[in-house]
């Protein structure tokens, strides 16, 4: 995947500003920056739900829109959804195939398998049957993470996976995220969590509406562009550090132009 | 035993019941979208809308069908439009638009000398009064309602739970809006004539409603409500011709019954 000046504006708001980058092959790039700095919007610009206002954007060699369907896979914050819908989870994960076929096909044995081994990678078989209303805010999300796995994607964007969710929760994510690259797919993440980041990813971008830092989080580091970031959170109390256990649930407000 | 039957003896009844079964059917399935995309004011928007259209027609002796039918679609795939585009709330639009067409017909209808007698018929719904024509039409669009949602049903039901995500996973989420959309303004224009513009919504929203309180999947849902939508359609067709009253509100009072008995049934097995 590769960006090259790549802006976005949302009408009378320019959202992103040159970004150049580029995600390889079994690697895990995580986006940090504040809020309000472009990480969901370059998340859905690169997953084609956003045009870039100008610049290149290529995954695999074309745009977003023009990929076969499935090639990739979005998982939003969990709150996109409304979890009342009346669904199980094998259903939800199952929707992740339906991209992949046409309406005369039916969901065959092997979209079982696929499904199955889906809910198999995020610990979730035993809860394929259970209503999605009755799931905990963990769950849902790696309810997502399943479903886009489903989607058997070549480029995998997640937003925030790890917001509101206990450690254990979030330990057993990255656990997930670090096999899958391992396994070759390329990962793209935002978080807000600024902990840990080194066990995480291979590599970060630091975000403020343009890039201000890419490299591996030690090179980020010593650049002194995170630190700026970190401040920046710190200060104005948008991030969540593991000193205050409550504000892993508290509200993070978002700017959505 | 002559008594029970004594309805299915004349010819028109015979046709409402045809057709009282069709539009229980697909205003229940479609109302399962419209519970779950939370449609519902869009439904009622447009079957408002849609009165211009009838009395349009009616003034210029086209067919009652073919004048809703035109406003309903235009009608729908505008409000898609400001809804994707908008920066005007959907609840704004739809007030100010629907109310205004609404009044247009009445407008129109009121310059006539007779309109009070078939004012009351397409408020209220006349089923009784199906001709042939009208049937094969009903049938017809039910059909054709019927096999888009078959053809569509992977799509739609994607698009319903996460329009966003089904996109980004290359299924074309504002078409399939427009799909349902438009089928949403086929179904109301079919359900007119049997309940007419003020009770159309209920009878979208409220079999689906009772099928959702007793119910945990999509499939059951829909299922559900298919077949509480055509056991109030024909039992309150059927109850109508013996309490000698209207049949588009008997149609609904049934099927507001039948969410009350849900909901009772509901917390009973959860007792």
């Amino acid at each position: 995947m590769v960006a090259r000046d790549l802006d976005v504006r949302y009408e009378d708001f320019t959202a992103l500003v040159g970004a150049t980058f580029a995600v390889h092959y079994g690697e895990a790039l995580g986006i940090v920056g504040p809020n309000g700095s472009g990480k969901s919007t370059l998340l859905k610009t690169i997953a084609g739900l956003l045009l870039p206002s100008s610049g290149k954007l290529s995954v695999l060699g074309q745009p977003p829109r023009k990929l076969p369907p499935g090639t990739i896979a979005y998982v939003p914050q969990v709150e996109a959804v409304d979890w009342s819908f009346p669904a199980t989870v094998w259903d939800v994960v199952a929707m992740g195939r339906f991209a992949r076929l046409h309406f005369w096909q039916h969901f065959g044995s092997n979209d079982r398998e696929v499904v199955h081994h889906a809910l198999s990678v995020v610990k979730m078989v035993d809860l394929a049957g259970r209503r999605i209303s009755n799931l905990s805010g963990g769950q849902q999300q790696r309810a997502f993470v399943a479903r886009a796995l489903a989607q058997e994607p070549k480029l995998l964007l997640l937003d925030e996976p790890t917001t509101g969710v206990d450690a254990a929760t979030e330990e057993g994510l990255r656990e997930i995220v670090r096999k899958l690259v391992a396994d070759g797919l390329p990962v793209l993440m935002a978080t807000h969590d600024l902990d840990r980041v080194d066990d995480w990813f291979d590599r970060l971008l630091v975000l403020d509406r343009r890039v201000l830092a890419l490299g591996t989080p030690r090179e980020v580091v010593e650049s002194g562009a995170y630190s700026a970031i970190r401040e920046h959170t710190h200060t104005h109390g948008h991030l969540r550090h593991d000193h205050e256990p409550h504000a892993a649930h508290a509200v993070h407000p978002e700017i959505r132009p | 035993m002559t008594l029970l039957l004594d309805p299915f003896h004349y010819a028109f009844m015979q046709r409402a019941f045809v057709a009282a079964l069709a539009v229980g059917l697909i205003c229940s399935t479609m109302g399962t979208y419209v519970i779950l995309r939370k449609l519902s004011f869009i439904g009622d928007g447009i079957a408002h809308a849609s009165f211009a259209g009838i009395v349009i027609a009616y003034l210029r002796g086209a067919n009652f069908y073919l004048g809703a039918g035109i406003v309903a679609v235009l009608t729908a795939v505008g409000i898609g439009f400001v809804h994707r585009r908008g920066r005007i709330s959907l609840d704004t639009t739809i007030g100010v638009l629907f109310t205004g067409m609404f009044a247009l017909g009445v407008f129109l209808m009121s310059q006539q000398r007779s309109y009070a007698v078939d004012l009351q018929s397409f408020l209220f719904g006349d089923i009784l009064a199906v001709q042939p024509q009208d049937l094969w039409l009903i049938l017809g669009l039910s059909i054709i309602v019927g096999i888009t949602v078959a053809v569509l049903f992977r799509g739609l039901l994607y698009t319903t739970f996460d329009p966003v995500v089904a996109q980004a996973s290359g299924i074309n989420s504002p078409a399939y809006e427009y799909a349902l959309l438009v089928m949403l303004a086929l179904t109301i224009v079919v359900a007119l004539q049997a309940v007419g513009i003020v009770l159309v919504a209920a009878l979208l929203v409220t079999p689906a409603a009772a099928a959702y309180q007793l119910t945990s999947r999509f499939s059951p849902m829909m299922a559900l409500a298919a077949l509480f939508g055509a056991a109030s359609t024909e039992g309150g067709l059927y109850l109508s011709y013996y309490v000698r009253a209207s049949s588009g509100a008997t149609i609904v009072l049934l099927a507001t019954l039948l969410f009350f008995l849900a909901i009772g049934l509901k917390h009973l097995r959860r007792a």
